[in-house]
């Protein structure tokens, strides 16, 4: 299996941590969920979440800071060192984000910030499109773990490009990648793993569900049903029909 | 002499004080800033008396203890009952079934609307919540408190800790307590005047990124609310939350580009990890604390469970002993 910076999670599901109705449901979501790792922002709490930051190192999960709503390299960075500090955590989930309503990522100071990041000892998640070009670029620039986006952040579209994706995904076999973003649905989290994504991380669709716990629990059944389907290797489709059982031997009328 | 001693001046300390009366005790009331004003966490909250929408999102105990508040305040303040409204942009229509799904004591109403509020031109559907109502919170504040010093309390000013006493204390000071799972949530709000604007009722705008409420208030007055940040930084409103907030009330109607910004204000929510607040027993110490969002929507119900468990013993729902 593929890990992570050496380290091998328990579940392929990985929850952010906004948006919750209360931090008692965020804390029960993560609890019935298994969810691995717990990604949080420090952008807009300028400095004094710290009553917050407890309860999510209180989850006991791996912490995996995020640079959300950084619209540069040099905010991102700035971002990331705070992280560092806070959680004393090298790992930092990298977004750079291009467009202020598709919140894309900008390939260009993303590559930026992981250079700089990853020379400066940081273990960088960079939040990614599926473009291979670019993928190949952030590893190049010292990042070992790829996040492609599924869809546009919030949007609970699933997987937007798959053949963009399956490629991604096949043209670095040795690279751990996470789906991360637009999942909607318990079946995209299953897609992705059923593809061979080493894990998903997602939000708003379990923080904003009538029922984030029910939601997260869901997700963390068809991640690893997903996970569990891709290691079976599943039967390949083909159009014409195949009977289960023999023919032979019957009768044809 | 007192038979009790209220820490905090605040909408809960206030409440509390009032309880007492009501079950026959004398309430001392002590604050750290004398009666309410900006140092106090309720002089920015917006007023809204909506225990279904609230429901949205909190959690049963708010909607079912918020449905008293109304009439709770109206014993000593002036309560507007119009009901309040929840629109969506037409691109986020799909926010407006889900709310709906998500509350009850609603109903869809479409014609209706250039009826209720004829200025409210870039809706054409809201979800219509007959039953909530609202009040001006500071006006509420000083009724209060009126209210009591005709019953022979006033509030004195003095920072004290209920250490200091050796008799029955509620401590309402609010994250000043120091509880623990208590933590802070920042809100930050502003205030329009918009002559031009009527508006009989709050309203919610939903929206994926900038959920708003606009709160009429006399005197051409609207307050615009609330964010909620995780932190506890008390520094005033930053410019990206001015920015949506009144990006938000500008879509709503266009002539809020030209209101005139009376008021910003910032300040902390306390918070227990639920967001329901707590009537959290420690030994002849009785905190009232973590209204959250709920200040007016449940200091009512909050104090009311205080003054039971007090006076007979009897422990609501919100009680927690220690």
């Amino acid at each position: 299996m593929r890990d992570f910076y050496g380290v091998t999670l328990n579940s392929p599901l990985m929850l952010g941590t906004a948006q919750y109705p209360s931090p008692a449901v965020l804390e029960a979501a993560f609890r019935k969920s298994a969810a691995s790792v717990a990604t949080v922002s420090l952008r807009r709490e300028g400095g004094q979440g710290q009553a917050f930051w407890d309860i999510i190192r209180g989850l006991g999960v791996h912490v995996l800071p995020n640079t959300a709503g950084c619209y540069s390299a040099r905010e991102a960075i700035t971002t990331a060192h705070m992280a560092r500090e806070v959680f004393e955590t090298n790992w930092i989930k990298l977004e750079v984000i291009g467009h202020a309503d598709t919140l894309q990522p900008d390939p260009f100071g993303l590559l930026k910030a992981t250079e700089a990041l990853a020379a400066d000892g940081f273990e960088v998640f960079p939040y990614t499109t599926e473009d291979q070009v670019l993928a190949a670029r952030l590893l190049q620039a010292g990042a070992k773990v790829l996040m492609p986006w599924g869809a546009p952040i919030g949007s609970g579209l699933g997987l937007n490009n798959r053949y963009g994706l399956k490629t991604l995904r096949a043209a670095f076999p040795e690279v751990p990648m996470v789906i991360d973003a637009g999942l909607g649905l318990p079946s995209h989290a299953a897609d992705a793993m059923e593809m061979g994504f080493d894990a998903v991380l997602l939000n708003t669709a379990v923080a904003q569900a009538g029922d984030p716990v029910g939601m997260a629990r869901a997700f963390a059944l068809a991640a690893q049903a997903g996970a569990l389907a891709h290691a079976a290797d599943p039967m390949t489709p083909r159009d014409m029909a195949s009977p289960s059982t023999p023919v032979v031997g019957k009768a044809w009328l | 002499m007192a038979d009790i001693t209220i820490i905090g001046a605040g909408v809960a300390g206030l409440w509390a004080a009032w309880e007492m009366c009501k079950a026959g005790l004398t309430p001392r009331i002590l604050d750290r800033n004398g009666p309410p004003g900006p140092h106090s966490c309720s002089w920015w909250a917006g007023g809204m008396l909506a225990p279904y929408c609230e429901g949205a999102v909190a959690e049963p105990a708010v909607v079912r203890h918020g449905k008293d508040a109304a009439r709770a305040w109206a014993e000593v303040t002036e309560v507007t009952y119009r009901g309040s409204l929840v629109v969506a942009l037409q691109r986020d229509r799909a926010e407006l079934s889900r709310f709906a799904r998500r509350t009850s004591g609603h109903r869809l109403i479409t014609n209706e609307l250039a009826t209720l509020e004829p200025d409210l031109t870039t809706a054409d559907q809201a979800l219509f919540f007959e039953d909530e109502a609202h009040l001006d919170p500071r006006g509420a504040l000083l009724d209060l408190t009126r209210a009591l010093a005709a019953q022979g309390v006033s509030i004195e000013r003095a920072e004290v800790t209920p250490e200091e006493f050796s008799g029955p204390v509620i401590d309402a000071r609010g994250l000043a307590a120091g509880l623990p799972g208590l933590r802070g949530v920042r809100g930050e709000m502003v205030v329009l005047r918009a002559p031009d604007i009527r508006l009989g009722r709050p309203v919610r705008l939903l929206h994926p990124r900038h959920p708003l409420y606009i709160v009429p208030r006399a005197g051409g007055l609207f307050m615009l609310g609330a964010t909620q940040i995780e932190s506890t930084d008390k520094r005033g409103i930053s410019a990206r939350s001015t920015l949506e907030l009144l990006s938000a009330a500008y879509a709503l109607d266009p002539r809020f580009a030209e209101a005139e910004l009376v008021e910003t204000g910032t300040d902390l929510r306390p918070a227990f990890a639920d967001n329901v607040p707590r009537v959290v027993v420690q030994g002849r110490v009785l905190h009232l604390n973590g209204l959250f969002r709920h200040g007016y929507l449940l200091a009512p119900a909050l104090a009311q469970q205080a003054a039971a468990f007090l006076t007979q013993g009897i422990k609501g729902d919100m009680v927690h002993e220690n």
